[in-house]
């Protein structure tokens, strides 16, 4: 049993501890914000937020995460109220097939929590460990650009 | 370049007349390569291995000029060093060479493959200037050459006979190792190696092979306990966890052991016993990447790659699973200083990580 603190209330799990936080999330908790892209940490479908900093909720097992606060996707606002950054990106309307997009909001959020003002190399360099293959690249970074002007 | 007393810019070696060495003379070149004195008379910092080139060949020198001056030249003010007194003094720099600097001692000394290595190592190839430790005054400290040392960030280990890595190197697989910048028994390099492997991918198979031989005699062969050690570990690597009580196995059993059970190397992780990160010196390379990974190469080309851990590990976490390591999967004393080289590495740029651009090269049809 590991209890975390998630998108701001207490959650306990029942899982091994070996299980990756993104099983967790999606199969236990049927928060599916973080996708399953490559399960090996390269692609960045699944980043989330622990403790404020984006990680690859693939590679982190649930066990070492007893009593740190994990923000998903679902924490940084609603489709009726739709986050800072989760509204600049679809302002700019930066998706095509939208798999990767909430891997970049997550790490776009962590990004401008640690820096809000970057500057575009600030952003190309923290935006480098996710990918998208439909090529939404420049409207991602305007996006981020979007939302800490916002 | 970050150094302890400020920062260092490289300058602009292109043959640009203006901003770069176009207007620089072979003589003046060669006196910069070898007694580290700029076009004016300057005496330059020793960021730049003048100390380790003075041994370069004329013929060498002569080489090196030639295919400088062949490059583009790009038009590129170098920015001022941000350097703390005194060593934003230049003149300082004329006590430093009189403590540091020996007189010059030019080509091969030792005939042979063996010398022609001895030639690179010591010369061109400058490893001393990252593996050996510096004086209180940042000088190499010659009496204690190849021991170890460090290198923006990074531990750079002994390459002596004070090497420890659990396979010891022969001259085999250093060879593969600067060819390849990997190794199946040994990992990949990283850090600042990275970009030295990267460079040397390109170098002559009879250079590399001569520096490998040579570096292999400064680490003389094993003693007949370490390599029977060798023997048993590379027959059965520890990689299970027995004990699961303490917090640090814990970690290692979720995070670590699922990749780290060598297999098809680069891609698998290596053993962690056969890891001399583990049995270094310092802890600091190993905390490193447990922070920060091993990026995937910028340029999307494939390479091996691991996942930094810096959010979702706190410190007291990497702490907890570096000490069960070293003590569950190396045969040395605990390392004293963890926690300093933790909140170290954390203060790391990305600058300071310093991955190859082209990622790691593998090639697998030369796995030996």
């Amino acid at each position: 049993m590991t209890t975390i603190e998630l998108n701001g209330s207490a959650v306990t799990i029942d899982a091994e501890a070996d299980t990756p936080l993104l099983y967790v999330l999606r199969a236990d908790l049927q928060l599916n914000g973080a996708k399953f892209g490559c399960g090996l940490g390269q692609c960045g479908a699944c980043t989330v937020l622990v403790e404020g900093e984006a990680v690859f909720s693939c590679t982190v097992p649930i066990g070492v995460l007893a009593g740190k606060k994990v923000t998903t996707l679902e924490g940084l606002g609603t489709i009726e109220r739709p986050g800072r950054v989760q509204r600049a990106f679809i302002e700019e309307q930066a998706a095509q097939c939208g798999y990767c997009i909430p891997g970049f909001i997550m790490r776009a959020e962590a990004l401008l929590r640690r820096t809000p003002n970057p500057t575009d190399a600030q952003i190309r360099e923290a935006l480098q460990p996710n990918l998208c293959r439909c090529g939404t690249h420049m409207r991602i970074f305007r996006a981020v650009r979007r939302a800490a002007k916002a | 370049m970050h150094s302890p007393f400020g920062t260092i810019y490289s300058t602009n070696i292109t043959p640009d007349r203006e901003t770069g060495i176009g207007a620089w003379s072979l003589e003046v070149f060669a006196r910069a390569m070898r007694e580290g004195i700029g076009k004016d008379g300057e005496h330059l910092y020793p960021a730049f291995p003048y100390d380790r080139f003075q041994r370069t060949t004329d013929e060498d020198i002569a080489a090196l000029y030639a295919f400088v001056m062949s490059l583009p030249p790009v038009r590129a003010e170098t920015p001022a060093n941000k350097l703390v007194f005194p060593f934003n003094v230049r003149g300082g720099l004329a006590l430093w060479k009189r403590l540091h600097f020996n007189p010059a001692q030019r080509g091969q000394t030792t005939p042979g493959a063996l010398g022609y290595g001895e030639y690179l190592v010591e010369g061109l190839g400058h490893c001393g200037s990252c593996h050996s430790p510096r004086t209180r005054l940042f000088g190499e400290d010659l009496q204690r050459v190849y021991d170890g040392g460090e290198a923006e960030g990074w531990h750079a280990y002994a390459i002596d006979e004070n090497n420890r890595a659990p396979i010891p190197w022969d001259t085999k697989s250093l060879a593969f190792y600067l060819r390849h910048g990997w190794h199946p028994q040994h990992g990949i390099a990283r850090g600042t190696m990275g970009l030295v492997t990267d460079d040397l991918a390109a170098a002559a198979p009879e250079d590399i092979e001569a520096m490998a031989q040579y570096v292999a005699s400064l680490m003389k062969p094993p003693s007949p306990a370490r390599a029977a050690r060798a023997r048993e570990l590379l027959r059965a690597p520890p990689v299970e966890v027995a004990d699961q009580g303490d917090p640090g196995a814990i970690i290692y059993d979720t995070t670590c052991r699922g990749c780290h059970r060598g297999g098809d190397m680069p891609w698998d992780g290596l053993p962690l016993a056969w890891s001399i990160g583990l049995v270094g010196e310092s802890p600091r390379n190993v905390v490193n990447v447990i922070l920060h990974g091993i990026p995937p190469a910028p340029g999307g080309e494939t390479t091996p790659m691991m996942p930094g851990y810096a959010g979702a590990l706190d410190d007291a976490q990497v702490e907890s699973l570096v000490r069960w390591m070293r003590a569950n999967l190396t045969d040395q004393p605990p390392w004293p200083d963890v926690r300093k080289s933790i909140a170290e590495s954390r203060r790391m740029t990305p600058s300071m990580l310093l991955f190859p651009p082209g990622g790691t090269r593998f090639d697998p049809a030369k796995t030996p």
